[in-house]
C-alpha cells in the first residue's frame, strides 16, 4: 500500500521494489509484528484507550483506501461512520440484538448509504466532490438532529449494551472486548489489503490515475468509484458500529463535520496511503484528545495547526517520513 | 387580503424577507468563493471563520472602544482582509505546486484555529450586537411589516454583489483578473503581477466575507459557530449554482435564500436540508451546475 497520493504527494518520491514477492513478504512482516504490538499492547496501556484508538484506526483506514487508490477525498465520511453508529446502537440497545449483529447491520446500512452518496458525488470531480460529500453528510446530521425518536437527539442513544459475542464471550470485561476489536481491526486491515492488490483495487488505480484512458480501455469506471465508496463506506460504518459498542453511545458528534474532518486528520497525521499511516494518526489524534480533553476548544486549535503545520511541511505523514529515512514501504 | 394559500400575508412575507436575508449572505459568500476559487483554484475553507471574524470584529469594537457599526463596516473587512493577505503569503502560496485538496485542507485547519480560538474566549453563547441607531424602525407597507435594518441589509448586498461584478466585467483590473484566471502563465508574460493578484483577490474575498459576517451581526446573534454551519450550506448554493460565473454565483445565493424562506414557511423542519436536496437533483439532472460549464 504504498502508491502516490494526489500528484505531487510526498510518498510518490518513494522508491518501490519491483519484486512482488519482496513486497508481499514485507507486508506479511509488517501486518505480523502489527498484530504482536496489538497483542502486547493492553497489558501497557488502558484496554479502552486502545480500543478508541483501533477505531479510529479503522476509520482512517476507510477513508485512507477511498483517498489512496481511488483519488477520491470525501469530507463527509462522518455520515457512514455515525449512521452505523446509530444503528448499531438502536439495534443492540431496543433491537436486542447480539453485538455481532449489530456492528454487521450498522457497517451494511453505512454501505447502503454510501452506494446512494457515491453515486450522487461522483458526477463531479476534485474539490467539487469534496464539498458535495460534506454536504451530504450535513444533510444526515440535520436528519439526524431532527428525528429524536430515531437518534435520541442531543442525549444520542446512551446506555447501549455490549452483550455477548456469538452468545458465549461477554463483552462487558474490557479485555474481551479489546481481543474482539482488535480482531475487527486486523481483519479490516486484510480486507483493505486485499482489495487494492485485487485486480479490481488495480482498475481504480488506473482510473485514478488516468480516468480517460480507463475508459477508452472499455470500463465502466463510474461503477468501479462507486463500488470503492461503499466499500469504504461499509468500513467507516463498521468503525462507527464498534465503536457504539464499545463505548456504548452513539452520538450527533458521531455525524458531524467535525468527525469527518478528523479521519482526515488522522490519515494525513499518519501518512496518506500507507498502510500503518491510520493507525499511528489515531494513535497520535486519540493521545491528544484524551490529554487535552480538559482544556476545552484547545483541542480544536490543535488539531487546526496540526493541519496546518502537517499540509505546509508534512505531507507525507509520520509513515511517510519514515519510510523517507528508511527507504522501506511501510 | 389576510391570507394567501392558507398562509397568514404577514407571516408570508416574513418569511420571505428572511429568505432574502439568508439569499443576501449566500450571494455575497458564494461569491467570494467564486473569486478565489478562479484564481487560486481553492475552496477557502476558512471563508465562514473569515465571516464570523467580521461580526466579531464589529462586536469587539463596539465593546470595547465604542467603535459604531459603520465604521466597523469599513475596518472589519479591512483587517480580515489584510489578515487573508498574510494567509496566502505565508501559508497558500507555498502550495501553488501541490495538488491543490491540499489548500482546501489547510483552509479547514486555519479555520478551526480561529473558531477554536473564539470559542476558548468567548464560549459558545450568542453576544447581542444592536440596531445601528439609523437604521431601526420600519416601514408599513400595507401587507407587511419591513424593518429598516433587514431591507438595509438585502439592498446593500445586491449593491456590493453588483458593485463586484462590475469591478470583474467592466473594468482593466477586472480584465487583468480574468486573463490570470484563464492562463496565469501568458498574463504574467505580458508583464502583469499575477503573485500579486493572487494575494489581493485572496485578501478582497476574505474582506467579503467579513462585509458579510458585520451586516449579520445586527440580525443573528455574533458567536464563534456562527460561520461553521452557514458555510457548508454556502458550499451546496455553490455546487448548485457553479463557480463559473459571477453573475450565476449571485442569482443562485438570493434564489436559494427565497427557496429556503419559502419552505419555512410551508414545512419548517425541511428548512435546513431544502439547499441540500436542491443539490443532489441539480447534480442528478445538471452535474455541471445551473451555471457551470460541463
Amino acid at each position: 500500500m504504498t502508491v502516490p497520493v494526489l500528484s505531487g504527494s510526498v510518498v510518490a518520491d518513494l522508491v518501490l521494489p519491483d519484486d512482488e514477492t519482496v513486497v508481499r513478504r514485507r507486508y506479511r512482516a509488517t501486518f505480523l509484528v502489527l498484530a504482536l504490538v496489538l497483542a502486547i499492547a493492553p497489558f501497557v496501556a488502558y484496554p479502552v484507550f486502545l480500543m478508541q484508538v483501533l477505531c479510529f484506526a479503522l476509520f482512517g483506514l476507510s477513508f485512507n483506501m477511498l483517498l489512496g487508490y481511488g483519488g477520491l477525498l470525501s469530507f463527509g465520511h462522518a455520515a457512514f461512520f455515525g449512521l452505523a453508529s446509530y444503528v448499531g446502537a438502536y439495534a443492540a440497545k431496543y433491537g436486542g440484538l447480539a453485538p455481532e449483529l449489530a456492528i454487521v447491520l450498522g457497517a451494511l446500512s453505512s454501505a447502503i448509504l454510501g452506494s446512494i452518496f457515491g453515486a450522487i458525488a461522483i458526477r463531479r470531480q476534485g474539490i467539487y466532490f469534496a464539498m458535495i460529500t460534506l454536504a451530504l453528510a450535513q444533510l444526515l446530521y440535520f436528519v439526524s438532529v431532527q428525528t429524536p425518536e430515531l437518534t435520541g437527539g442531543e442525549n444520542g442513544i446512551q446506555g447501549v449494551p455490549r452483550g455477548k459475542l456469538f452468545g458465549l464471550l461477554d463483552l462487558a470485561d474490557d479485555r474481551m472486548l479489546y481481543a474482539v476489536v482488535a480482531g475487527i481491526f486486523l481483519a479490516g486491515l486484510l480486507f483493505v489489503y486485499r482489495i487494492v492488490r485485487s485486480p479490481f483495487g488495480q482498475i481504480c488505480k488506473a482510473i485514478r490515475d488516468n480516468e480517460p484512458r480507463a475508459i477508452s480501455l472499455g470500463y465502466r469506471t463510474r461503477h468501479y468509484k462507486v463500488l470503492l465508496f461503499t466499500l469504504s463506506a461499509a468500513l467507516a460504518g463498521l468503525a462507527g458500529a464498534t465503536k457504539a459498542i464499545v463505548f456504548q453511545l452513539a452520538s450527533l458528534t458521531d455525524v458531524h463535520w467535525s468527525t469527518s474532518g478528523e479521519v482526515v486528520l488522522i490519515t494525513l497525521v499518519g501518512g496518506l496511503g500507507t498502510m500503518l499511516g491510520p493507525i499511528v494518526g489515531a494513535l497520535v489524534i486519540v493521545s491528544m484528545q484524551n490529554y487535552l480533553a480538559n482544556f476545552g476548544a484547545w483541542t480544536t486549535v490543535v488539531q487546526g495547526a496540526i493541519f496546518i503545520v502537517c499540509v505546509s511541511l508534512l505531507r507525507g505523514g509520520i509513515v511517510g517520513l519514515v519510510q523517507k529515512w528508511t527507504g522501506r514501504a511501510l | 387580503m389576510e391570507e394567501l394559500l392558507g398562509i397568514p400575508v404577514q407571516a408570508l412575507f416574513g418569511q420571505i424577507l428572511l429568505g432574502l436575508i439568508n439569499g443576501s449572505f449566500y450571494a455575497i459568500l458564494s461569491l467570494g468563493l467564486a473569486i478565489i476559487f478562479g484564481l487560486l483554484n481553492i475552496i477557502n475553507f476558512t471563508h465562514g471563520a473569515q465571516y464570523m471574524l467580521g461580526a466579531f470584529l464589529a462586536w469587539m469594537g463596539l465593546s470595547y472602544l465604542g467603535v459604531g457599526y459603520w465604521t466597523a463596516l469599513l475596518i472589519a473587512p479591512l483587517l480580515v482582509g489584510l489578515t487573508g493577505i498574510a494567509i496566502e503569503r505565508l501559508l497558500l502560496a507555498r502550495l501553488a505546486n501541490v495538488d491543490h485538496l491540499y489548500g482546501f485542507l489547510l483552509t479547514y485547519g486555519i479555520a478551526l484555529v480561529i473558531q477554536g480560538l473564539f470559542r476558548n474566549y468567548y464560549g459558545a453563547s450568542a453576544l447581542p450586537y444592536p440596531v445601528p441607531a439609523e437604521l431601526r424602525g420600519g416601514y408599513d407597507l400595507g401587507f407587511m411589516f419591513l424593518p429598516t435594518y433587514r431591507g438595509w441589509v438585502v439592498a446593500i448586498s445586491l449593491a456590493i454583489c453588483l458593485a463586484t461584478w462590475l469591478l470583474i466585467e467592466k473594468t482593466r483590473l477586472g480584465s487583468h483578473l480574468r486573463a490570470a484566471t484563464e492562463k496565469p502563465g501568458l498574463t504574467e508574460a505580458f508583464g502583469i503581477n499575477v503573485p500579486l493578484l493572487v494575494t489581493m483577490t485572496y485578501g478582497a474575498g476574505a474582506a467579503l466575507a467579513a462585509f458579510a459576517g458585520v451586516l449579520a451581526a445586527p440580525i443573528y446573534s455574533v458567536n464563534p459557530q456562527m460561520g461553521a454551519d452557514l458555510i457548508i450550506v454556502v458550499f451546496g448554493v455553490v455546487v448548485i449554482g457553479g463557480m463559473g460565473s459571477i453573475l450565476g454565483a449571485i442569482v443562485t445565493g438570493f434564489g436559494l435564500g427565497l427557496i429556503e424562506g419559502l419552505t419555512k414557511v410551508f414545512y419548517a423542519p425541511a428548512s435546513d436540508i431544502v439547499i441540500f436536496v436542491i443539490m443532489i437533483v441539480i447534480l442528478l439532472v445538471r452535474p455541471a451546475g445551473l451555471f457551470g460549464k460541463a
